[in-house]
């Protein structure tokens, strides 16, 4: 009953939110559903465990790990969201890069379409069928298509256009492969249920599975921002809302890769793993080596925040391709990137809000300007490229250490290699931004010399980043044993 | 008994193609509210044609003179070759339906040769046109031959008509009607017919086929006409026999409905041409590239 | 029998040939229609065996939202962003049928290994037909310029993941099957607003020109 309540009240909200009530009432709202939503999850996560079973919705171990985190990134999105639309009140913009006017979108649909996206993403976590997953992650793509486009201006156009296609075409190939699941165990397995297709999974036709396994990752992976189908992927997380892409990068990537686990699932269970586990290591490592390649020309830096979304993607995907204790690392990933990539996209907020401009080059001297975004931007700097204490450095050693141990010395290298590529172009964007002296923007563009801080820009990224702080400190026990068993579902341990 | 009947049925074709010129006029003139030349027509223009004399420009050579007269005599083998209602060509061996193709192309080569050497820029770019057309029309015929071929594990073209009806329906169904549909398309390209050319009209826009025999007179001309009504009949037999394929078991009964499915069909292309304009020349191609796919699914099909 | 669920088959490949080949966007629409036609009588022919009062219902309501909803919600779009009603091609229609071509045969060799183990009683040519569809379907997302075009090109892809689903009598729960005709409907719908609103922002729904952001 709990369990629907994820899903069903955010939903409820969304829907309601949408009819034109009063302002107040619409984020109201907002914020009763994200608090709601994490009040429900945390109680589930204390209840005792329940077996899947049979039946389609359960919450089984890496399902309640992705849905802790979307939770606890739409808190923080929320509670960001509701100084944004206070800010973003009024008739029309200018925009901050061709200087057209556009109107935003009405703030009704927006904060409906949040609480579906919620609401959709929490179905994904605690799916247990497969073709109900397929809904509910083309669910996802519907409703985070018109929140990407909140902004009506050319920029967010094109990037809603390039998103909602792309991802759809993807996820189209991704049904296809649970079709071909469905027929590779035709005759043993009734239903698309985990459960059944992995207690019958070494009955399955070998040649069916591989088929699905190719398509679901290639569909899946599209939504997950796997390089080479992650062309969308800048375009939609740079254009969209800080609070948006913190949703996006954080949340959703997660929610599909998850589809991709599920089939990794069925193929470890019928000893086909190490072909699943050889394709996923391939595209994660060239994720990664995408992702540094066009890291270095960047002059936008929530583009470069995406381009950052695809490495760690394929750090992920490296991880569980690997199996053992790196499956356990790219789980612990998980959350540390969502929480440090979530701290970032707030801080970019903020300083788009303050700048006006998304070029690298013209924001200087933020540590002066506004001080606390500046220290946060550069914890999240240190957190996402993988320095101690932050948490992103635990979970990438126990990838490499699981790397090592089972002897994939090439990987590992090439790992490094890319972590490494990575660091230096970030290190020469971040930089120069958080330091430097103000007069040194390329543009004269106004800022203002004293630029307010409000609480609800600070908070959130404030919390997210003693967040990664924590977990970089210290991982407790039960944690630990958290993540080891959702990994233990695809050959982790 | 069965050399008689495809004796016969030589005379019959010999005979009876102009016919179907006539029969195809006449349902263009139905259609149009008119009442439309008499059916014999065709033989009164033949017979016109041959007591006139011709006149022969200074520039053509023993080429120009050759032109009707070979194309003819690749139009007679054709006739020898294609077999009607179940009853066997003249002459049949496998491997004809290649012969078939080249007898047609040769056919059309002197009518191109002859129209280019009178050295006038009109009939040359006539015959670029029907060189460019029948390019893509040719291997579609001859694919599509080959695919019921494959159906009936045969190369003789009598072979493969007379023994299409004793498969299984549901193997030569599917191929048989892609089949016709492409023999259909080439039918119209190859005859001249609306929606590829007007066979009424002599304007530079609309004409391929009439262009390149603008200059021919009298015998030539009468000539050229009736191996016009040869190829006609030859396509048209090709068609009926893939799209009637059975058989009463009387040679003789099978080859009058097989005449009788020739002149259905003559009607039907007069309909056809009564019913549509004329394409864009640019159009053509892409009606032959149509009608080449579905021929390659025809071979897939025939293949499986 | 055998042979009228050969021809149906027949007809879903031509009505492929037709959308490659085709210059009016109505047309185009109008050819998806009968395509999601012919895929429902391809439904109910393959599970004439078990056929339930749900799935009559599921393969009638199909036919309703992608044989007339779907396209007369595409239509309603093609009068309101008011842009020419011609398809604007990266390759000629020539190129596309023959490429059509060169797909269909590349369809009939991929699907001969799976083929094999393909289950009994189904026409051998769907799986590849199905499969024809779905390359279809990319190749004119992939090769048409109007943003309207490559949301026909999706619907070409849905169609043939929804035969190759359908046909092989995939036990799906009709929920599923209500949801995904669902996700697809609210698809199209969100792609047309979209639409609608770039054609307001841009005055054009060419997507080639959308190409402001890039690296």
């Amino acid at each position: 009953m709990m369990l629907w309540s994820v899903i069903l009240i955010p939903a409820v909200a969304g829907c309601v939110a949408m009819v034109p009530p009063l302002r107040a009432i619409r984020r109201m709202l907002l914020l009763l559903g994200a608090v709601w939503h994490s009040v429900a999850v945390v109680w589930l996560c204390l209840s005792p465990a329940m077996t899947a079973g049979d039946s389609w919705i359960a919450l089984d171990a890496p399902g309640k790990l992705f849905l802790v985190i979307a939770s606890a990134l739409f808190l923080a999105a929320a509670v960001y969201g509701l100084g944004y639309l206070r800010k973003e009140e009024g008739t029309a913009t200018r925009g901050a890069e061709e200087g057209f006017l556009f109107r935003n979108e009405p703030e009704g649909i927006f904060i409906g379409c949040l609480l579906l996206f919620l609401a959709s993403m929490s179905l994904v976590c605690i799916c247990q069928h497969l073709g109900l997953l397929w809904v509910a992650v083309e669910a996802t793509t519907l409703a985070s298509a018109s929140l990407i486009g909140f902004h009506r201006n050319h920029r967010s156009l094109e990037a809603t256009w390039k998103y909602l296609l792309i991802c759809s075409v993807g996820i189209a190939m991704a049904l296809l492969g649970i079709f071909f699941l469905a027929t590779a165990g035709r005759g043993h397995v009734h239903g698309l249920t985990l459960t059944r297709l992995i207690s019958s999974a070494t009955a399955m036709d070998p040649v069916w599975l591989k088929a699905a396994f190719i398509l679901l990752l290639v569909g899946f992976g599209t939504k997950m921002g796997l390089a080479p189908m992650h062309t969308w992927l800048p375009d939609a997380h740079s254009e969209a809302p800080s609070m948006v892409s913190a949703l996006l990068s954080g949340a959703l990537l997660n929610c599909a890769f998850l589809g991709i686990l599920r089939g990794h699932a069925v193929l470890v269970a019928a000893d086909l793993g190490v072909f699943s586990g050889q394709l996923l290591l391939l595209l994660g490592l060239l994720s990664m080596a995408v992702a540094a390649v066009f890291m270095i020309r960047q002059t936008d830096y929530k583009r470069m925040l995406a381009y950052s979304s695809i490495e760690h993607m394929g750090i992920m995907a490296i991880g569980v391709g690997l199996g053992g204790l790196a499956a356990t690392g790219a789980m612990l990933h998980a959350v540390n990137h969502s929480f440090a990539k979530g701290l970032l996209f707030l801080a970019a907020g903020n300083l788009l809000a303050a700048y006006s401009t998304k070029e690298i080059q013209d924001v200087r001297g933020v540590l002066g300007r506004l001080p606390i975004t500046g220290c946060l931007w550069l914890v999240g700097f240190l957190a996402i490229t993988g320095s101690p204490p932050f948490g992103l450095f635990v979970s990438e050693l126990t990838i490499l250490k699981g790397a090592i141990d089972s002897g994939h010395w090439i990987t590992a290298v090439l790992y490094l290699a890319a972590l490494g590529a990575v660091f230096i172009p970030m290190a020469r964007h971040f930089l120069p931004m958080a330091f430097g002296s103000s007069g040194e923007s390329s543009q004269n563009k106004s800022c203002p010399l004293e630029a307010r801080e409000p609480a609800w820009s600070v908070v959130p990224p404030l919390a997210l980043g003693l967040a990664v702080l924590a977990m970089g400190l210290y991982v407790p026990q039960p944690l630990w044993g958290a993540m080891r068993e959702a990994a233990a579902a695809f050959g982790g341990h | 008994m069965t050399v008689c009947a495809s004796i016969l049925h030589v005379l019959m074709a010999l005979t009876l193609s102009p016919l179907l010129l006539g029969v195809i006029n006449r349902t263009k003139a139905k259609f149009a509210g008119r009442c439309g030349q008499p059916l014999l027509q065709p033989y009164y223009d033949l017979a016109k044609l041959l007591r006139k004399g011709a006149v022969y420009s200074r520039t053509t050579t023993w080429v120009f003179r050759a032109g009707p007269m070979v194309g003819l005599a690749a139009m007679l083998l054709v006739i020898g070759l294609v077999p009607l209602g179940g009853v066997r060509a003249l002459g049949t061996f496998p491997g004809d339906l290649i012969l078939l193709t080249y007898a047609l192309g040769l056919t059309r080569f002197m009518t191109m040769l002859a129209a280019l050497d009178t050295g006038s820029a009109f009939e040359g770019m006539g015959a670029s046109r029907e060189a460019q057309f029948s390019l893509l029309a040719e291997p579609v015929l001859l694919l599509s031959l080959a695919a019921l071929a494959i159906c009936t594990r045969s190369m003789g073209l009598s072979d493969i008509y007379g023994s299409l009806h004793t498969l299984d329906s549901a193997r030569w169904v599917p191929t048989a009607s892609l089949a016709a549909a492409a023999i259909f398309i080439v039918l119209l390209v190859e005859n001249a017919r609306i929606p590829i050319d007007d066979p009424n009209t002599h304007l530079e826009l609309t004409m391929i086929h009439e262009v390149m025999v603008l200059d021919h007179g009298g015998v030539d001309l009468g000539l050229i006409q009736y191996g016009a009504a040869l190829k006609l009949w030859v396509f048209s037999s090709l068609l009926v026999g893939v799209v009637i394929p059975w058989q009463i078991g009387q040679p003789v009964l099978d080859l009058l409905l097989g005449v009788g499915g020739i002149f259905a069909l003559a009607v039907v292309v007069g309909v056809v041409e009564s019913a549509m304009a004329r394409l864009r020349l640019v159009r053509v191609p892409q009606m032959l590239a149509v009608a080449a796919v579905l021929t390659m699914i025809a071979i897939i099909w025939a293949l499986r | 029998m055998a042979v009228l669920s050969d021809l149906v088959v027949v007809l879903l490949l031509l009505t492929n040939l037709r959308l490659l080949g085709s210059s009016r966007i109505v047309a185009c629409i109008q050819t998806v229609a009968l395509q999601a036609v012919v895929l429902s009588v391809i439904t109910l022919a393959s599970s004439l065996s078990n056929l339930t009062p749900a799935v009559v219902a599921l393969t009638l309501s199909t036919m309703a939202v992608k044989g007339l909803l779907l396209p007369w919600l595409l239509r309603r779009a093609v009068r309101g962003v008011g842009v020419g009603r011609e398809v604007e091609p990266f390759v000629g229609f020539t190129t596309s049928v023959l490429i059509g071509g060169g797909l269909l045969g590349f369809s009939f060799l991929i699907s001969k290994p799976l083929l094999v183990s393909a289950p009994p009683g189904i026409s051998a040519m769907l799986i590849p037909g199905a499969m024809f569809t779905i390359l279809t379907g990319l190749f004119i997302v992939v090769s048409r310029r109007k943003a309207l075009t490559q949301v026909l090109g999706y619907l070409v892809l849905e169609n043939g993941v929804y035969v190759f689903g359908s046909s092989l009598a995939v036990e799906e729960p009709l929920l599923v099957e209500m949801g995904i005709l669902l996700d697809v409907l609210v698809a199209v719908f969100v792609m047309g607003i979209v639409i609608f609103q770039i054609n307001r922002e841009f005055d054009h729904i060419d997507t080639d020109k959308l190409s402001v952001l890039k690296d």
